[in-house]
């Protein structure tokens, strides 16, 4: 493990940290809130780059990871009072096992065709979930004021979701890197630049495609325990939210495809920048008034059509073409 | 269940149908001679059905008439987005088409988003209902598909009898031979996509004139025409058009079995099986 020695690796764990424990010793709850949200949004792009971007696959429904670890922990922590802790574990474990049942048959379409297959997966399970009556249906699960008592009261529990964010936002972090800069990432990597050369050096693609997608799929997972658990409560249309899921490869190309700097500085940048557009006044153009927060959409639009067509490296890519120097260092 | 209720659903599905299968033909005619998913399709077929409103409530035109306007408006739409969007990267991987269709898709949901907001609109066409006893049909769905069948039609002539058509079947058959035997490819990847984005922006018109909408339908449309295309085979005009059929008749009649709500379900779970079991869908893939 002389991966987890990487001064690059300790570095970038103890900027976000330290970042991430401003609010802890401030108490300040309003930016508690905003770390919260890049703090998640770092995390569901992290996780998707390490199949998109290390694997080549392109996950368009990733977020299927987050509402199922959501609805399986909501699910234990309301009828069976299972503390959150292991409710979370649990959730994500189990959509860890489903993520290499689908994976199996999924992974083995490539290209244009496993990105719409991801799609389906995630519009299947919203539809079954919005008609699944134990999760609730259409209108959901909530939970009683009380749930939050064992937490020490509603207002601990806020705090005790965000501790729990950071460990897992490290952790996605700590874990994108050691694949990275592993054997097995190296195995990731040839099989995105050529799957059957991959194979032909000895790498079993199927077996290392499943792996790293259930690897994915426990991050966002226990991202979205955290997430309803702070709310409070679990609709199939915001757990399973396909622009959410398709947002975070924004975020990933943004940053850098395929690096792990990349996601974290693209979530930043990206969470900022549409918080800053939705709490920004309404204009009034050509007698119609326009709210920033719908525009956000649109800019975003356009600055990802720029990355794409441009900067297809993304922000860290542009830095490591620009300064080959850097390549060492960067990852 | 009564049999004029099953004739109803099923006429009704059929027709419905053959409009998704219009839709779905924009879809799949793009990637069949390029390989790029235009996940911008929705949002087209949004902005087709706001084009009709605009024209027929803001500017009192006939609804018919705008549909016209927005096949012209689609066409040129489609040209204009394959050469800021798709041109610079048509030889990329996958990926970066189909986040450069999608930035096309934020932008336009953004600015519709920022001007309708998510309200629901609709065009009133009133043409009466035909038919008798309990089986009804409404005027307006009629002739949206006398005019889908004919665009169809036109569609077929364009790409098996014309030079144009013949140069796009040939480029979307091998780009380099074509370039060789002096099609000018650039130009006829430009117009199968503006084809192909007409296509979608005339089915969100004629929706328009048979359902209430809003900016974010054309979502819940473009995950249908997905289905559609997966279903009669990627790149395959003609299994668009029967995958079409398939999911209107699946959504007209299995309303009588099944609660309306499992409907979705069953669609996406084909959906992905298709997917896994026949890649190439149930005609093949061929344009």
């Amino acid at each position: 493990m002389r991966n987890l020695l990487s001064p690059f690796l300790w570095i970038i764990l103890v900027v976000v940290g330290g970042i991430a424990l401003i609010p802890i010793l401030t108490g300040d709850a309003s930016l508690r809130e905003d770390l919260f949200l890049i703090l998640m949004t770092v995390t569901l792009a992290s996780s998707v780059n390490i199949i998109m971007g290390y694997t080549g696959y392109v996950n368009f429904g990733h977020i299927v990871f987050f509402g199922l670890g959501g609805y399986f922990a909501f699910f234990l922590m309301q009828n069976l009072q299972m503390n959150f802790v292991l409710a979370a574990l649990i959730g994500g474990m189990g959509t860890c096992i489903v993520a290499v049942l689908l994976g199996i048959p999924v992974l083995r379409l490539r290209g244009a065709y496993f990105a719409l297959a991801t799609i389906g997966i995630n519009e299947a399970m919203r539809t079954f979930v919005t008609n699944f009556d134990p999760f609730g249906g259409a209108v959901g699960m909530f939970f009683n004021y009380s749930t939050y008592d064992a937490y020490g009261g509603a207002k601990n529990a806020l705090w005790f979701a965000y501790d729990a964010i950071v460990v897992v936002a490290l952790l996605t972090i700590t874990v994108s890197f050691l694949i990275k800069k592993s054997k097995f990432g190296l195995g990731l990597m040839a099989i995105r630049e050529d799957q059957d050369a991959a194979q032909v050096l000895g790498i079993d693609p199927a077996r290392a495609k499943v792996i790293t997608y259930a690897i994915s799929a426990f991050f966002p997972a226990i991202t979205g325990a955290i997430f309803f658990f702070k709310n409070g409560i679990i609709e199939p249309n915001v757990a399973f939210d396909l622009l959410r899921s398709i947002e975070s490869l924004v975020m990933v190309m943004l940053g850098g495809y395929g690096t792990v700097v990349g996601p974290i500085v693209g979530a930043l940048v990206y969470e900022r920048m549409s918080s800053l557009l939705i709490t920004a006044p309404p204009i009034t153009l050509l007698g119609v008034s326009v709210s920033f927060s719908q525009l956000h959409l649109a800019i975003a639009g356009v600055l990802l059509l720029l990355i794409v067509l441009f900067v297809t490296g993304g922000f860290v890519g542009w830095l490591r073409q620009r300064f080959p120097r850097v390549r060492r260092y960067l990852e | 269940m009564s049999l004029p209720a099953l004739v109803s659903s099923s006429i009704d599905g059929l027709m419905l149908g053959i409009i998704y299968g219009l839709a779905a033909m924009g879809l799949t005619l793009i990637f069949g001679v390029m390989r790029v998913i235009n996940l911008a399709h929705g949002a087209i077929i949004t902005l087709g059905m706001f084009v009709v409103f605009l024209l027929t409530v803001r500017l009192g035109l006939n609804p018919y008439l705008a549909v016209v306007f927005a096949l012209i408006l689609g066409l040129a739409f489609g040209i204009a987005m394959y050469f800021i969007a798709v041109h610079r990267v048509i030889n990329a991987p996958e990926l970066t088409t189909l986040l450069a269709t999608f930035a096309v898709y934020l932008v336009i949901i953004g600015l519709g988003t920022a001007v309708f907001t998510t309200t629901p609109f609709s065009v009133n066409v009133n043409l009466g209902t035909y038919g008798s006893g309990q089986v009804t049909v409404l005027g307006t769905k009629i002739v949206a598909v006398v005019l889908a069948i004919l665009i169809t039609a036109g569609l077929y002539y364009f790409l098996y009898r014309t030079r144009a058509g013949k140069s796009i079947r040939a480029v979307a058959n091998n780009r380099s031979a074509a370039e060789l035997m002096g099609i000018n490819t650039a130009a006829m990847l430009a117009l199968s996509f503006g084809v192909g984005t007409m296509l979608a922006m005339i089915s969100g018109g004629l929706l328009a004139t048979m359902f209430t909408f809003t900016i974010l339908s054309g979502d819940s449309y473009e995950t249908k025409s997905f289905v559609i295309v997966v279903l009669g085979g990627l790149g395959n005009p003609t299994g668009a058009l029967v995958g079409g059929i398939i999911i209107g008749l699946l959504e007209g009649i299995s309303t009588l079995f099944m609660p309306v709500g499992w409907v979705p379900v069953i669609e996406y779970a084909v959906f992905v099986l298709i997917l896994l079991v026949r890649p190439n869908g149930l005609l093949g893939a061929r344009v």
